[in-house]
């Protein structure tokens, strides 16, 4: 038996956790209810790309260049006229009050200036507090103008036309979003999940033995840090393994998102980053006294890592000094990694950056965490 | 080392913030004999067997337990030493069998499946060898702890209280079971509060406070401790014990049934004050042996008295 290994006390140490994880019912089902279930709520609910948002319309004449233009504002899909003949203060109490997405204003001498092959001008005002809401919306805006005008204005062709190349879309937005579809949130979310369920549970599995005493035990048998450690991290990394199939399986079948990439390129990245959430996760078991802390401690770490990660919020989209903090979470080059292999199909090179960084953090954090672990009770 | 020491430690101290809750403890047991260590709760007896078998490091002291220093060899330590802790610290989410094979795996006993088939069958629970251990009374739960600990063929035991919340009977099982397994050569050292465990002890090591303050024999211990102690008998006792309480050379009033005991270490003015209030009472006085028990509420308070 070696100093600081045997095969043999980490098989015991292995067989003992994976008893405890069948036996404790609730958490095993968690363990595969909560991709399943979270992946098809967030993938269904979370859409960052919405139609039909109401609106409101202020148009003082209503001649028919401007109702050719409301149409083909409807037929995007886009916009759903709620309120379409508002007065300009009407309108400005529905956006304020959050009633309507948008305000389009379309104003008296829209009509004349069309016609004359003036520069005719509308106002679309959207309501940016969820910057996501108006950027499909706003997109369209300049190809439906023109093309709208370009069909109402028929015969009298010179002029429209004249106009139409000239109309100009004032839109006020006060973002400028990338353009998350569903199919980026769906791979995002696997890396969500697994960060989720990973570091939870792997942070109480050390400390619950603290809890409930048994460590003092184990420590007074010959066991040593690194098969206590692997002991605890490997059947995770199994758990962790049947998430990833669970969720890319349903990606493909519930959500049809493209795969482009290569597949055992993706599996080594997933690999590499849930070896970092699982050892992070007992990183944070050896700081934590009670499960509660390890809980506390998990969310902590949890929260920032989702809304800075470039998950929730476009990566590139945020100020400097945040991007440089995103770069500390594990989840931010596990995104870069799986949205490059999954949707761009990028190969190895294409992915050597991200996939170096997560490597970094699996070598950092079990170095930390195996001095940090307490080999005695002090 | 001198070969009849199976444990040998001088000094050992282990503050935290500040407070030594194990202060200058030194500390010889015999091999083959069953040391007692006694105290109150939170006199450091936890602490103390913990630095003795690696699971702390002590801030000042040294020592060896069978013959390998207590601050460097931890890991050789561990494995001839069985522990078992006070609270019961075996998964009690996994079956009887299942900790066996747990323990039988960590320490490499080969074949692990006949030294587990052996101790099921040792602790007489092979029937019931696929219950969850969570689910065993404390009684059993204490005799599967020390079955568990004993597995590996200890030299030394280490069972930090480990009759807390057992009935007599398991208790009084228990002990039988220490003292064979001292008869075949085991050391024990036994930490509890029971003044008739102690008496079971070769030879018993009181600490209170931290510090430890009597050992030896317990004929040794209740000599040393130079009390005196008379008993009173009558009806109105409660009276007697009112009127004993502070009195000159009176140390503890007790009332036992029917009796009073009263202790003291000045013995002339503490048999003039019984004599008094005997009188006084209308009970009889007549002269006891010291128990244990009586020693060891004396030393209590001399701590507390010092502490302050």
């Amino acid at each position: 038996m070696s100093r600081y290994f045997s095969l043999g006390r980490l098989i015991a140490l292995l067989a003992k956790e994976v008893i405890q994880m069948r036996r404790d019912r609730i958490t095993f089902a968690m363990m595969l209810g909560i991709p399943l279930i979270q992946l098809v709520l967030f993938g269904f609910a979370i859409n960052s790309d919405p139609k039909g948002l109401p609106a409101a319309l202020v148009a003082p004449t209503q001649d028919r260049y401007t109702r050719a233009m409301v149409t083909a504002l409807e037929l995007t899909g886009y916009y759903r006229f709620t309120h379409p003949a508002a007065s300009a203060a009407e309108a400005e109490a529905l956006i304020t009050r959050g009633d309507v997405a948008f305000v389009v204003t379309v104003p008296s001498d829209f009509g004349r200036r069309v016609a004359r092959g003036d520069h005719p001008q509308i106002l679309i005002e959207a309501d940016a507090t969820d910057p996501s809401v108006a950027s499909g919306a706003i997109s369209t805006l300049g190809t439906v103008a023109a093309e709208a005008l370009l069909r109402e204005s028929g015969g009298e062709a010179a002029a429209a036309e004249a106009s139409a190349a000239g109309i100009e879309v004032v839109v006020h937005e006060r973002y400028n979003p990338e353009g998350i579809t569903q199919y980026n949130i769906v791979p995002g979310l696997l890396g969500v999940i697994l960060q989720m369920t990973m570091v939870m549970m792997t942070s109480m599995a050390l400390t619950r033995e603290i809890e409930r005493g048994t460590m003092e035990n184990l420590l007074s048998m010959p066991a040593t840090p690194l098969e206590i450690m692997l002991g605890k991290v490997l059947p995770y990394l199994g758990v962790g393994a049947v998430q990833v199939t669970v969720v890319l399986v349903a990606a493909k079948l519930i959500f049809d998102v493209p795969f482009v990439g290569a597949l055992p390129l993706l599996l080594l990245g997933v690999f590499v980053f849930v070896a970092a959430l699982v050892i992070l996760g007992y990183l944070i078991s050896t700081a934590s006294r009670t499960q509660m802390q390890a809980m506390q401690l998990t969310f902590f770490f949890f929260l920032p890592s989702l809304l800075l990660s470039g998950f929730m919020f476009p990566y590139r989209g945020m100020p400097e000094w945040a991007q440089v903090l995103g770069e500390i979470f594990p989840l931010t080059h596990f995104l870069r990694l799986i949205r490059a292999v999954m949707l761009k199909g990028a190969d190895h090179a294409g992915v050597a950056q991200p996939m170096a960084a997560l490597v970094l953090f699996v070598l950092g954090l079990s170095a930390l965490a195996l001095m940090r672990f307490r080999r005695t009770l002090d | 080392m001198n070969g009849e020491a199976a444990i040998e430690v001088r000094g050992l101290t282990k503050r935290y913030g500040g407070r030594a809750v194990v202060d200058d403890v030194s500390l010889t047991v015999r091999k083959g004999e069953i040391a007692g260590f006694l105290g109150p709760n939170g006199s450091g007896k936890t602490t103390t067997i913990r630095l003795m078998c690696g699971l702390l490091t002590p801030d000042a002291g040294e020592g060896h337990v069978l013959g390998h220093d207590i601050r460097r060899a931890g890991r050789a330590i561990k494995r001839e030493v069985g522990y078992m802790t006070q609270r019961f610290s075996f998964y009690e989410d996994l079956t009887i069998e299942e900790n066996l094979n747990f323990v039988a795996g960590l320490y490499g006993l080969r074949p692990a499946r006949k030294h587990v088939a052996d101790t099921l069958a040792g602790l007489g629970l092979t029937a019931r060898r696929h219950q969850l251990a969570g689910a065993l009374s404390g009684g059993w739960k204490q005799r599967l702890a020390l079955a568990a600990c004993i597995m590996h063929a200890p030299k030394l035991l280490m069972l930090d209280e480990p009759t807390a919340g057992v009935d007599p009977k398991a208790r009084r099982e228990f002990w039988d079971e220490i003292h064979r397994l001292a008869a075949d050569g085991l050391t024990v050292l036994v930490s509890t509060h029971y003044m008739d465990e102690a008496e079971r002890c070769h030879r018993i090591n009181y600490i209170s406070a931290g510090r430890l303050v009597a050992k030896g024999t317990v004929a040794e211990v209740v000599r040393d401790a130079g009390l005196t102690t008379v008993v009173l008998e009558g009806e109105a006792l409660a009276e007697a014990a009112r009127r004993l309480r502070g009195a000159d050379g009176v140390d503890q009033v007790a009332p036992f049934g029917a009796t009073l005991h009263v202790v003291g270490r000045d013995g002339a003015s503490l048999r003039a004050s019984a004599e008094r209030v005997a009188a006084e009472t209308g009970s009889r006085m007549s002269a006891a042996e010291t128990s244990l028990e009586d020693v060891f509420i004396q030393l209590m308070g001399d701590a507390k008295d010092t502490g302050r």
